[in-house]
């Protein structure tokens, strides 16, 4: 069988799957629609957390990053498994013991204004948004290069599936769908790691083949060490040596942190499952499963960079296996003869380097390049799907709640019924999954420039406003509000200016303090922080029954 | 049966206690091996890694996963203590 038809079958079967979960998970009340009546077993909500946390960009471009960054992509590989540490032991318990729907839900009461909750409704609108874009975008990137689908056939697909199981199941459908979700994507993700590390080193575990011995006709000696030596006859920075200066990656790895605990559409998952101790150990879980892909996607960056450039560096362009025509047909391999001499020079020195590789390739092309089985690359299409569909649907949830539930249901239209909220709920999915689509299909210039906004906005509002709202039972709304608004524009302004206004001086030298537009949410937080202990110092106490609800939510129960 | 901290005197600083062993042990691991420390970390060799680069890459998060245990752990103990897991 031809991969392409494999590929259908496999993606089509999922889709199948995905759909079946969907109608037998319908939602039947406004709980159900929301948090799937609280009814979760953690194990199931750990699967579903993981799913929904690991977005297309883990699965497809995280590995790829890594490996074009070496020892500096650590930065994404702590901070976006330190931040669920602060979430499971912070946040998660404190917040399921509140026991209401979503985040603006705790941000209004906790500081007993509307005002509060309507900076959360926007930050959580903008933030989910932001995110969602990139998703859709993945998914029809997935379908156009695995399937030859345009690219916007491909979105508009996406769409059709995600709305579907969104529609009928709220969250009680998304959980479900997301639970057969992860086992798709973890298979997909760990079964060219295992064939691959077998092949190279001859170990079954990557993670162990990650620190052994090369096969000796990949040239022998430690995995790492050999990888070092490549990269520097090649003029790169040693592959487990850092180029960017500690400060900011210390800042970088923070903002992912804060950002990630702080990120509405992981928070709300906690919601789902039936008392405290549940949402703790459903914490756990959701850390192990997104633990096995985030320890082996370091493992599969190091082999694939070394079969990389073994198969292509200094080698006759003619004698390039079949995968590399193929990936050069859409662009993510470019290479270009300066010299005329037939061969591929890949270098770091710009001036001398003829090849181009898109940091995708690690992840898509990795089953061919290490000339696995056809099915192998079939599997890796479902599983960047999967990935993709299901961050999607937890984002939209977080969107369409945002509008029937904090903005219709405890603003606008008080007096509104159950069924007319749900309808609503199901009413505003329908337009985010329009939303996303359209910018799947027409995406700004700057999506990978706006994720850094996510993680800092996240940051810089809702981490400190959640966390003061547990911790400091003192804390009032001025205090509170006055926080989030400086950690936003605070944050804000920083990133807009050096992506958009200035962005010449994007760089070490214009940085301020030397501190990057990634890892700027972390001074964001710690200024909200800052203003919120003094602007609650010279304001009044908050009510004594908001204090007696902190004093509840303390203890489970 | 509804709790609140009122009820359950000396709950809220046990919780506390336990919190803050654990995040010291997570800003220790994350921040001053995995960054700060790094390099001096990396002169210890075992098998084919350098201990910085493998803490930073892999070993802290094992780590995380571990303490997020240990939190699971000591909460249930603390909750019984307390009579707490009655989960009303």
């Amino acid at each position: 069988m031809s991969v392409q038809i494999m590929t259908y079958l496999f993606v089509g079967l999922t889709f199948l799957l995905y759909i079946t979960i969907a109608i037998k998970s319908r939602a039947f009340s406004t709980s159900d629609f929301y948090i799937a009546g609280a009814h979760v077993p953690p194990l199931a909500n750990g699967l579903a957390t993981a799913a929904d946390w690991m977005s297309a960009a883990s699965f497809i471009s995280m590995a790829g990053i890594i490996s074009f960054m070496g020892r500096d992509g650590s930065v994404y590989l702590m901070g976006w498994t330190g931040g669920y540490v602060l979430l499971a032991m912070l946040i998660a318990p404190y917040l399921r013991d509140f026991g209401k729907f979503t985040v603006p839900d705790f941000i209004g009461e906790r500081y007993y204004s509307q005002t509060a909750r309507m900076v959360a409704l926007l930050c959580a609108i903008f933030v989910s948004f932001t995110y969602v874009a990139g998703q859709m975008r993945g998914v029809g990137v997935v379908f156009s290069r695995f399937l030859e689908v345009d690219i916007n056939i491909g979105v508009l697909i996406g769409m059709t599936i995600v709305f579907f199981y969104a529609v009928l199941g709220g969250m009680k459908g998304i959980t479900y769908t997301q639970v057969a979700q992860y086992c798709v994507l973890i298979f997909a993700f760990m079964v060219p790691a295992i064939f691959i590390s077998l092949l190279m080193t001859g170990n079954i575990i990557p993670h162990i083949g990650f620190g052994s011995e090369l096969n000796p006709e990949y040239g022998g000696g430690y995995l790492l060490d050999r990888l070092d030596g490549l990269n520097q006859e090649l003029g790169f920075t040693a592959y487990t040596e850092s180029i960017r200066s500690k400060l900011d990656v210390f800042f970088i790895t923070a903002a992912l942190m804060l950002g990630t605990a702080g990120l509405p559409h992981v928070i709300i998952r906690f919601f789902t499952v039936p008392n405290v101790r549940a949402a703790r150990k459903s914490a756990l879980y959701a850390l192990i499963f997104i633990a096995i892909l985030y320890t082996t996607a370091p493992t599969i960056a190091a082999f694939a960079r070394t079969n990389l450039i073994n198969t292509v560096s200094n080698v006759e362009y003619n004698e390039m296996p079949e995968w590399f025509k193929t990936w050069e047909a859409t662009n993510l391999i470019v290479f270009e003869d300066k010299n005329d001499d037939g061969r591929i020079q890949y270098l770091a020195d710009p001036e001398a380097n003829e090849l181009t590789v898109d940091r995708d390739i690690i992840v898509l092309a990795n089953p061919e390049i290490a000339q696995l089985p056809n099915w192998v690359v079939a599997l890796v299409a479902a599983g960047g799907l999967a990935a993709a569909l299901s961050t999607a649907a937890g984002l939209l949830l977080v969107i369409s709640s945002a509008i029937s539930h904090d903005l219709l249901k405890s603003n606008l239209m008080p007096q509104i019924s159950e069924k007319k909220e749900l309808l609503s709920a199901r009413i505003a999915i329908f337009f985010a999954v329009c939303i996303a689509g359209y910018f799947g299909i027409n995406p700004p210039g700057f999506v990978a420039e706006v994720v850094a906004f996510a993680f800092g906005l996240a940051s810089s509002s809702f981490f400190p406003a959640i966390v003061l709202g547990i911790f400091y039972k003192r804390m009032n709304k001025e205090g509170a509000i006055s926080g989030m608004l400086v950690g936003i524009i605070f944050t804000a302004s920083y990133i807009i200016y050096y992506t958009f206004i200035n962005p010449a001086a994007d760089n070490a030298e214009g940085w301020w303090l030397g501190i990057s537009p990634e890892g700027i949410g972390t001074l964001g937080t710690i200024l909200n922080f800052f203003t919120a202990f003094v602007v609650c110092y010279f304001t009044a106490e908050p009510p004594q029954e908001v204090q007696a609800m902190v004093e509840d939510i303390r203890v489970p129960g | 049966m509804k709790h609140t901290e009122k009820d359950s005197p000396g709950y809220w600083q046990e919780n506390i206690r336990i919190l803050t062993i654990l995040m010291s042990i997570w800003f220790i691991v994350s921040f001053l091996m995995g960054i700060v420390f790094v390099d001096q970390l990396d002169n210890i060799r075992f098998a084919g890694f350098k201990l910085g680069f493998w803490i930073s890459q892999q070993g802290s998060i094992f780590i995380y996963v571990l303490l997020v245990y240990l939190y699971l752990k000591a909460m249930d103990k603390l909750d019984k203590k307390y009579k707490l897991d009655d989960e009303s």
